[in-house]
């Protein structure tokens, strides 16, 4: 990175300072949802889609490259181009695509 | 220290609320027309909306030195169904006379469904029609990527000026093309969806501070009246100017809402 693209205040030994125990702690929250989730008793064969593109997304956080938030949110988008006509039935928004369960989380 | 939370829904909040923001430094609120998390069962319910948006709520600001202004609209989740839209659509050009109107808004989509495009496209030719601003709601979670942009070319399809539209509810997936396409963008500060004051801290460093602001969008749910203020000590605490502070919470909500003429601080 150039100069000009170091456009956090603080250098990083300060980021980490002031960062790094409130995500050291959100990191253990991540493992331990994890966990829970393998002590729970599975509903049917179904894997959730949710749950998929969850793991889908960890996955972006140790891939080396950059803009992870871009991508992270970009991966539990709807990229669906239909336009029903109402939302009449429909449920609100649950935070993930439904094509990630089928397609695997690649969005 | 001084700051305007530019999108706070107050008619949900406590006459405590509006003491701890003046309390914190707020000096004026914009309060769009939304969703009360039940669907009214009559245009009426809406006339009465209105009237407690352009009549009540100034006063009980006032009692705390916070200006109120507010925007008008049906709210894309009970825009479904375009014929009750319209009922309240009609009852909207005689509020736009009311001092404190400041435009249209927020409107937008919900589940993204033609129904609601309707609903909107209508909403941006009344904007049109009447030269007012417009802010704009964004869709949730997975929807809002799409959404953002069908909002958007629905807005470049009519004579309003991007400069004159805010859009709302922006996260890092979504900002750059809001900005990129001369929008304005607004960050919002909830708790769990949305962003947090160090993401909303992070966009202003990959994004700078151009046509950026950020808001409680305080309301009935898990939400903060105080977001702004504890954004701008997240600010502070990461470095950040005064002056850059300053100018994304009260510079350029001042700027933006200014074009009114009835954003009046004085
Ligand atoms: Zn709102």
């Amino acid at each position: 990175m150039s100069d000009s693209e170091f456009t956090c205040p603080q250098n990083r030994e300060e980021v980490i300072n002031t960062y790094f125990m409130e995500h050291r702690a959100k990191l253990i929250d991540v493992a331990a949802y994890l966990d829970r989730l393998d002590r729970a008793r599975p509903v049917g064969d179904e894997t959730d889609f949710r749950d998929v593109a969850f793991r889908n997304a960890i996955a972006i956080l140790t891939d080396g490259e950059s803009q992870r938030a871009r991508r992270i949110l970009d991966l539990l988008s709807d990229h669906s181009t239909e336009i029903p006509q109402s939302a009449e039935g429909m449920k609100g928004a649950l935070g993930a695509p439904l094509v990630a369960a089928t397609e695997g989380g690649e969005a | 220290m001084r700051y305007i939370d530019p999108h706070i829904h107050m008619v949900s909040r406590t006459t405590d609320d509006y003491q701890r923001m003046a309390q914190a430094g707020c000096i004026a609120v914009t309060e769009p027309a939304f969703w009360a998390g039940f669907d009214r069962s009559s245009a009426q319910g809406f006339y009465d909306y209105y009237r407690q948006l352009t009549e009540y709520e100034p006063k009980r600001a006032a009692q705390f030195g916070i200006k109120h202004f507010t925007w008008l609209c049906i709210n894309p989740k009970e825009a479904d169904d375009p014929g009750f839209a319209r009922e309240v659509i009609a009852l909207i050009p005689d509020f736009l006379e009311k001092e404190t109107v400041l435009g249209i808004g927020e409107i937008g989509l919900n589940k993204n469904t033609k129904n609601e495009l309707i609903i909107l496209e209508e909403q941006i030719a009344l904007a049109e029609k009447y030269n007012q601003m417009v802010l704009v709601h964004t869709p949730h979670l997975e929807d809002k990527q799409k959404g953002t942009r069908i909002i958007m070319d629905a807005i470049s399809a009519s004579s309003i000026e991007p400069g004159r539209v805010l859009i709302d509810h922006v996260e890092e997936h979504t900002v750059s093309e809001v900005l990129d396409r001369g929008f304005w963008a607004g960050m919002t500060l909830y708790p769990d969806t949305k962003v947090t004051p160090q993401r909303a801290a992070d966009i202003i460093e990959m994004f700078g501070t151009e046509r950026l602001w950020m808001n409680s969008a305080g309301d009935w749910g898990c939400s903060d009246p105080l977001a702004v203020p504890k954004a701008r000590l997240e600010m502070a605490k990461r470095g950040h100017s005064s002056e850059t502070i300053d100018q994304v919470t009260f510079g350029n909500p001042q700027t933006f809402l200014g074009q009114s003429e009835n954003f009046k601080l004085e």
